[in-house]
This record gives structure tokens, C-alpha cells and sequence, in this order.
């Protein structure tokens, strides 16, 4: 029994750091104000990019590097959009969502299948994982979940407890005001919004190097947008943020395990657990079933003009 | 050069409109050349195939064929965004017409022509509104954000049409997952000798009506009211929770359209992943026709167009997804250039003498 715990616990706190980096990324987006639902197709971006440089160069390190490259790229194009140009941050994300979706098909395709005989392996922490059972669940993990452990904390302790943090509260509550203060609104946009980009491509490449270690054309299968609703769900806060992708995580990977020993029920009922589960879950925990103010940034969504202060 | 301003127009021409999205499209394709040219294919022998795949009468049939689907599912998403809601579920809905639809096509009583194909389309909008009111009771009563729950929709619909295309409705003895073709009877002819089906009279008429309701019905004024402040609508009566349902329902019976398109008039069948990203492709098309309806069917066409010709390239190798490619550059160029219409650039000398006048 334990080494099915083991099992399934491993594998959904992996699963769930998939989904973290690029829900964490979002959180500090639309604290920024800036709702970025591309989510997906940076995702998708993230992951081939990564995959294709381990299969060409074999190299985890390059991988990673050209990975966040292409997600500030991404980051710079969607700010300048939604920034700059001040368009509709929600037909700018459909926008990069279609565009990554086909982009990563495009020069994925050579690489769809091959073997990269390359991921982010997993390895042990001395003495931690000795503990029993959580050593072995948590504490034999690859460098992408441990560097998730430091993030979490990290992000908590900046959003709460530092200057800059507040500042970042401020961009997205009221920007006028920063402005007003001697802040540059634009700048600090479109560094949140590139932050945000780089960590979901840091997701995908956690899905193609750490977690499937294949690529395929729409691999991410809807990992993007439950990120842009673990933001919802967790009230734009990284560490309930952490409770939604573990419980995402134990849903698809119990889903999985179930199909092996229950094979009744048809294996696509297993696979739609998650969304299902993320549909009711969204459901309970941001309906207004009360009247309550929402915990959602003032400005998010509002494209700052100086013009029309 | 340095002082170069951005100054609002006073008055937007029709001819702007038109003419800078076109400019930007085509710097899209400009933008996706460069990655052609870096998988080591020469842009302009890919475009020029293109370009030829689709120019002649067998080409064109085949656009607007393409195309049929991309109509519903761009008037579904164009309507629903006219009163600010974001249904990108319109593939899922499309899924779940088309499953209501071949249900009674392949499985229904035998009926005379009429009344088979009449209820065969009811059936396709009624599993659409289906799958769009999924999505519009948890957003008119509780707030809950219908782009992420369209967007999950799409994902359990498409598997349950999987489940079925590889289970209870596969046609047997056949190695593809699909259903059997519904009987030949009931199959829509085509217009004339032009080998484009009558599906696209009823999607140009689909078109027309919503052009019609958006400018005479009192239903359409109240859209609008909502769209732009829900506030003021409430205040002036009318009911945004009925609306919202009743937008998202109606929204969802368009794409599930789609679905019928599919089963009367081009495959007859039911094949898995059939809706194969047109709920997507629906979002480009409603944005790039300015939610205008009737825009939208020449959109859709231009679309099915791509995908026609995207095919054609892959003779030379190129992967098919340039398609999609093509389509996210086309919209993030056309809506950087939205900015142009808004907006004229202008040094900073001319700013102060227009000033000083």
C-alpha cells in the first residue's frame, strides 16, 4: 500500500508543479493587471522549445535557457499588445493561444515521437528523503519540483512582506495613483507580464522534459487554462494556488491509476476527472453565492492611458 | 524622426477599416514566412502553392465547403461576445450537436425526408444550447467566468465524443473511429450543379437573421445596453441573468449548427475530434469581421480557404499546423494594428503645429 501512496503522491505533486509555475507566473500578472489567457499556448511554446533543444542539443541546461528566452519573447509581444497598444487583453490572449498552439505544431512536428533519450531526472536529497514515505514522495524529485518547493515561499514573502510587492498590488489596484507617486506603470507591466510568460514556459518544459518526456502536438491538453483558473480559485493567493494543483494533480493521477485496476468504466471518463473536477471546483469557490467583494485586482483587465486619468 | 506621437482620430474612415486590417494580414503572412524560411522552406514556393490550390473552381468549392462550419462557429462566438461574453466553447458545442444530431440520424425512427432533416437540425441546436447553458447557469447565477468554463466544457465533450466514436456508435467492422454514414436520403443536395451543398443557404440565412435581430429586435438593443455597462442595463430593467442564459444558449445552438453542417451536407458522419479546433478558428473569424455577422460568412470562407491550402502544402512537406500558425500570427497582427485605426502617428512638429491651429 505504501508504495502506491508513494506513487501517486509523487506523481501528483509533479503534476501539480506543471501547472504551478505558470499559475504562479499569472498570479503576478494580474496583480500587475494584466489577464493573460494565452496561458495554454505559451505552454505549448515552452514545452517544444525545450524539446527541441534536448533532442538537438542534449543539453538540459541550453534547454531550460532557450526556454525562458522564448517565454520573454512571448512576454514582450503580449505586453506590447496589451500594454503599449492597449488592445482587449482578452482577444490579445486568445490571440497568443492560437498563435502558440500552431506555432509549436509547426516547428514541433520533426521532433513529434522522437525519443530525446534527455529529462530533468530525479534525485534524491540527503538525509530528507529517508524520511518514510514523505521522503520518498517529496524528496525524489527533479530539480524543477525542488526549485518549486523555494518559489512558493519566495513569492508568498514578496507579494506579502516586501516594498516591491506592494507596489505590485498597487499596479493592479490603482494605477493612476503609482503613476502619480513617480512609478513607471508601464515598465513595471511589462515586467510582470514577461515574468509571468517566462514561468508558463517554464511549465510547459517541466510537461515535455520532466513529466510526459515526449512531445506532441497539443501536448499541454488544457493545462493552460486550468492554471488561469487555479489564479481564480485560489484568490490570486501562491499558496492556496499550491492546494488547488495538488488536488488537480491526485484527481488525474488517481484517475490513471484507477484505469488499471477498474477498467469498467471507458478510460476517457477517467480522463475528463480533472476537468470536471476544475469546473466544479471553480464553481464552489468563486461563485458569489454571498454577497462578498471579490478578491480580484481593481484594475485588472482596465489598459492603463495616461490620457484618460 | 525622434518626436514621433500617437494622436487619437477624430472620425474613422470605412475605407481605414477595411484597408489596415488587410495591410496587417498581410504582415502576418510576411512574419510567417520567416519561420517557413527557418524549417528551410522557401516562403514564396509555399505561398504561391497555396495561392494556386485555391484559384480555380475546384479550389473554391472546396473553400467554401471548408468553410461551412468555421461560419457557425464564428457567428456562435460573435454573438456571444456582442454581449461581452467569451464562448470559446464552440468547439465543444459543436461536439455536442453533432452527437444529439447523428443520434436521431443514424439511430431515429424512419420518417419521410422533411421532418428526419427538421428534426435533425432542432436536435443539432438543441445539443448545442445544451452545452452552452452548461456554461451560462453557473456564470447568470453565481459570476462564475465562462471563458474557463466553456473552455474546460470543450475538453470533457470532445472525449465524450471520443468515448462514443470509439465505443457504442462505431461503425462496425471498420478500422477508423467513426460512426456509420447517416442514410443517403436524408443527405442534403447540392445548389444546383455548383458543388457547394444548400448547408451554405442556410448559413448565409443563419447570418441574416442575427444581422437582423442585432439592428431591429428589442432583444438586440438590450444586448447592447449590457455589453456596454450591465450597470445601466440593470438599472434600465432589464434582466442581465435572462439575457446571459439566454445569449449563451442561443450562442451554443449556432456552433452545434455546425454539427448538422457536417452530418447533412459534407462527411454525413460523425468522425473523432470532428470539430478539429473550429471553435478556435470561430474566435479569429468573429474578431477579424467585427462581430459583424454577415462579415463573419466571408471570413469563415477566407479561413476555409487556409485550411485548404494548408493541405495543399503539405506536399512539400509543411506541416499542416501552419494553418493555425498563419491564423494566431493574422489576429495578433491585425489586432497590434486596431492601434493604427485608433490612432495616427505623428512627429512631434506636426503635433505642435496642428495645435497652434
Amino acid at each position: 500500500m505504501s508504495v502506491l501512496a508513494i506513487s501517486i503522491i509523487s506523481s501528483a505533486v509533479l503534476s501539480a508543479v506543471c501547472v504551478l509555475y505558470a499559475t504562479i507566473g499569472e498570479i503576478f500578472s494580474q496583480k500587475a493587471g494584466i489577464m493573460n489567457l494565452g496561458l495554454e499556448g505559451i505552454m505549448l511554446m515552452g514545452a517544444v522549445s525545450g524539446y527541441l533543444v534536448a533532442v538537438h542539443k542534449q543539453n538540459l541546461g541550453l534547454a531550460i535557457l532557450v526556454v525562458i528566452l522564448v517565454g520573454a519573447a512571448l512576454g514582450v509581444v503580449f505586453a506590447f499588445l496589451t500594454v503599449t497598444l492597449q488592445a482587449d487583453q482578452t482577444v490579445a490572449g486568445l490571440a497568443m493561444l492560437t498563435f502558440g498552439s500552431g506555432l509549436s505544431g509547426f516547428i514541433g512536428k520533426d521532433v513529434c515521437g522522437v525519443n530525446a533519450n534527455l529529462a530533468f531526472d530525479p534525485f534524491d536529497i540527503p538525509l530528507l528523503s529517508k524520511i518514510p514515505i514523505i521522503g520518498p514522495a517529496l524528496f525524489h524529485q527533479s530539480i524543477l519540483v525542488y526549485a518549486m518547493y523555494i518559489i512558493v515561499p519566495l513569492s508568498m514573502i514578496y507579494l506579502n512582506r516586501t516594498r516591491p510587492g506592494m507596489v505590485l498590488r498597487a499596479l493592479g489596484e490603482n494605477p493612476a495613483a503609482l503613476d502619480s507617486a513617480g512609478y513607471n506603470v508601464f515598465a513595471l507591466r511589462y515586467a510582470y507580464v514577461i515574468f509571468g510568460c517566462v514561468m508558463t514556459a517554464v511549465s510547459g518544459a517541466c510537461l515535455s522534459l520532466a513529466y510526459t518526456n515526449f512531445w506532441s502536438d497539443g501536448m499541454t491538453s488544457g493545462k493552460g487554462w486550468i492554471a488561469v483558473a487555479l489564479v481564480v480559485f485560489s484568490a490570486w493567493n501562491p499558496l492556496i494556488a499550491v492546494l488547488g494543483a495538488l488536488l488537480f494533480g491526485v484527481v488525474s493521477i488517481v484517475g490513471i491509476d484507477i484505469q488499471m485496476y477498474y477498467t469498467a468504466l471507458p478510460s476517457q471518463f477517467y480522463s475528463a476527472l480533472p476537468y470536471v473536477a476544475t469546473i466544479i471546483v471553480l464553481i464552489f469557490t468563486t461563485g458569489n453565492f454571498r454577497k462578498g467583494k471579490s478578491n480580484a485586482p481593481e484594475s485588472l483587465c482596465i489598459p492603463y492611458d495616461r490620457e484618460n486619468r | 524622426m525622434r518626436n514621433i506621437r500617437f494622436q487619437r482620430r477624430a472620425n474613422v474612415s470605412t475605407v481605414r477599416k477595411i484597408i489596415n486590417p488587410v495591410i496587417f494580414v498581410i504582415l502576418a503572412f510576411v512574419f510567417c514566412g520567416i519561420f517557413l524560411a527557418a524549417l528551410g522552406f522557401n516562403p514564396l514556393e509555399v505561398y504561391a502553392k497555396m495561392c494556386r490550390s485555391i484559384f480555380s473552381v475546384r479550389g473554391v468549392q472546396k473553400s467554401i465547403v471548408a468553410g461551412l462550419p468555421l461560419i457557425f462557429t464564428g457567428l456562435a462566438v460573435a454573438f456571444g461576445y456582442r454581449m461581452n461574453l467569451n464562448n470559446i466553447g464552440a468547439d465543444g458545442q459543436y461536439a455536442m450537436g453533432s452527437i444529439f444530431c447523428i443520434w436521431f440520424g443514424l439511430y431515429g425512427p424512419d420518417m419521410p425526408t422533411v421532418p428526419k432533416i427538421l428534426i435533425m437540425i432542432l436536435l443539432a441546436m438543441a445539443g448545442g444550447a445544451f452545452a452552452g447553458l452548461l456554461a451560462a447557469i453557473p456564470k447568470a447565477f453565481w459570476g462564475v467566468s465562462e471563458t474557463i468554463l466553456t473552455m474546460m466544457l470543450n475538453y470533457v465533450i470532445l472525449l465524450f465524443l471520443d468515448y462514443l466514436t470509439h465505443g457504442p456508435w462505431k461503425e462496425p467492422n471498420q478500422i477508423i473511429s467513426q460512426t456509420a454514414k447517416i442514410d443517403e436520403a436524408y443527405w442534403l443536395p447540392d445548389i444546383g450543379g455548383t458543388g457547394i451543398n444548400v448547408i451554405l443557404l442556410i448559413a448565409v440565412g443563419v447570418a441574416v437573421l442575427i444581422y437582423l435581430f442585432h439592428k431591429r429586435a428589442t432583444k438586440g438593443y438590450e444586448m447592447e445596453v449590457i455589453r456596454v455597462s450591465p450597470e445601466t442595463a440593470r438599472y434600465a430593467g432589464i434582466n442581465v441573468r435572462k439575457n446571459t442564459l439566454i445569449v449563451l444558449a442561443v450562442s451554443g445552438a449556432i456552433a452545434g449548427l455546425a454539427g448538422f453542417a457536417q452530418i447533412g451536407g459534407i462527411v454525413h458522419r460523425v468522425q473523432t475530434n470532428m470539430p478539429n479546433g473550429a471553435g478556435y478558428t470561430g474566435i479569429v473569424i468573429a474578431f477579424l469581421a467585427y462581430l459583424n455577422p454577415l462579415s463573419v460568412v466571408v471570413v469563415a470562407i477566407l479561413f476555409g480557404a487556409l485550411q485548404i491550402s494548408a493541405v495543399a502544402v503539405q506536399i512539400l512537406g509543411v506541416p499542416s499546423q501552419v494553418a493555425t500558425m498563419i491564423q494566431g500570427s493574422v489576429m495578433l497582427f491585425v489586432i497590434a494594428g486596431e492601434f493604427f485605426i485608433r490612432y495616427k502617428p505623428v512627429t512631434g512638429q506636426a503635433a505642435r503645429k496642428e495645435e497652434a491651429q
